[in-house]
């Protein structure tokens, strides 16, 4: 789902980022955030609500809703949508609160 | 670390209050939690209307290296914070951050509080599916990011981040399938919503959202007829195939590190919400506390431009510098923003610092 035309921004090809998701080895690109990396794959289900258990996504892009935390490195509750994406990181779908972290 | 002054929020009015207040030789920190200062510039890839002297004309995008471009000529009075979490601000100006895992003290002789609004929800059933985004958070997708938010695309809201963010889908290449309206007009300006009906989009008045449909994601929208109470009337609905819902139903100011700090703070619907009581200087009621911009009240990013301009220049008066012809300078910006503020569409921004009883 990367944009490749567009009549005024440019998206040059940008250096390749390897990270995991639930495990997996994925891609995503150098200025990613680890939300975006994760939409362009078509991954959306980022979390779970706490209590019903009801699928959670991207929602405001300005680390302010909550709605993309994700545990990443262990970390629960990182605000996906803010947070750059780096080299080899461990990111996980969040279930409920997420795990106590461990640093 | 001190400084004489610390902005919170790298937004349009953040960063010309830093850009003022350099020029006057006042010392500056500037943090964001983003990783990219500009707030909402960062994505703005429309030319903005106005006059010249508001960059009208020129895309969000390039504002923002404009302003950039400024701030850099003063390396050694200015510290940006990026990636950078205000979690505490208190009354003797201390300001406590996280970065990176690190917890850490700021303090400061005066402080400007520029962090922005949050984009609002709208009640429906299956509003907290993933795929329904708020708009201005699929226009970062995209124009930031080079994401699409999906395929196929309901515009919810058709004030101008909902019809500019529908035609920047286009843009992306994204299927814009329509735009419902729950009022009986079109609520932003009428050149953008005609540029977006031309490319054949289909824009529902009196209509709005009866729910999602989906089970880990939307898969469909059910939309229906509002009555003139804004109630759903029965029998109208109408089901559409989507795969995103975006949400442009207005902005709420950001106001919760004010309110921690215990500045007063007044809910004013025309302003978005609970906004801090201002004195005409952009004070807040505490002490060499300012505040600017959306979080003032919701308006459009000229303006936040142009109030971060006058709080830069009071704020330095407040500390005691000289600034040359600063009457004069003020004068002609508050006059500035008056002139933004003419016309119908500044009729609710207009009620709403009448209401809060001062000139801003």
């Amino acid at each position: 789902m990367r944009i490749r035309q567009h009549p005024i921004l440019m998206f040059t090809e940008k250096q390749k980022i390897q990270f995991y998701y639930n495990g997996k080895q994925v891609y995503g690109y150098d200025g990613d955030t680890i939300a975006s990396a994760l939409h362009a794959l078509g991954i959306k289900n980022l979390s779970h609500s706490i209590h019903l258990k009801r699928a959670r996504g991207f929602y405001c892009a300005i680390g302010n809703c909550a709605s993309c935390n994700m545990e990443v490195n262990g970390e629960p509750n990182v605000r996906t949508c803010i947070t750059p994406l780096k080299k080899d990181m461990d990111v996980k779908q969040q279930v409920g609160k997420g795990r106590p972290y461990d640093a | 670390m001190h400084k004489e002054v610390i902005i919170i929020g790298a937004g349009p009015a953040g960063l010309t209050a830093a850009s003022q207040l350099l020029k006057i030789g006042v010392e500056v920190m500037l943090i964001d939690r983003n990783d990219l200062v500009g707030g909402q510039l960062t994505k703005q890839t429309h030319m903005f209307f106005g006059s010249e002297k508001q960059h009208a004309s020129k895309r969000g995008i390039d504002i923002l290296t404009m302003l950039d471009e400024k701030l850099k000529q003063y390396p050694n009075k200015l510290t940006v914070f990026t990636q950078t979490t205000v979690v505490g601000l208190y009354n003797d100006k201390v300001v406590t951050c996280i970065k990176d895992d690190r917890y850490f003290k700021l303090s400061a002789d005066a402080i400007i509080i520029a962090t922005g609004a949050s984009e609002k929800s709208l009640p429906f059933e299956n509003n907290d599916l993933p795929g329904v985004y708020a708009a201005g958070a699929v226009q970062t997708l995209m124009n930031v990011y080079g994401v699409k938010p999906g395929h196929k695309v309901l515009m919810v809201g058709s004030g101008n981040i909902g019809l500019i963010v529908s035609y920047q889908l286009m843009q992306a290449g994204v299927h814009v399938v329509g735009l419902v309206e729950a009022a009986d007009h079109i609520s932003g300006y009428l050149v953008h919503a005609s540029k977006i009906k031309r490319l054949g989009v289909d824009l529902w008045m009196n209509t709005s959202v009866k729910k999602a449909i989906g089970v880990d994601s939307v898969e469909a929208v059910e939309i229906w007829q509002l009555d003139d109470q804004w109630q759903g009337i029965p029998g109208t609905e109408k089901q559409l195939e989507v795969d995103t819902i975006c949400i442009a139903v207005g902005l709420a100011p950001l106001t919760e590190l004010l309110q921690q700090i215990g500045a007063e703070v007044v809910y004013i619907r025309e302003l978005g919400g609970n906004v801090p009581r201002v004195n005409k200087h952009y004070e807040t009621s505490i002490n060499n506390v300012f505040a600017c911009g959306d979080v003032t009240g919701i308006e459009e990013a000229s303006s936040a431009m142009i109030a971060g301009e006058i709080t830069g220049i009071e704020t330095a008066l407040k500390l005691g510098y000289h600034v040359p012809n600063h009457t004069a300078k003020l004068t002609q910006l508050h006059c500035d923003l008056d002139t933004l503020r003419q016309g119908p569409h500044g009729s609710k921004i207009r009620q709403g610092i009448a209401k809060l009883g001062v000139q801003l």
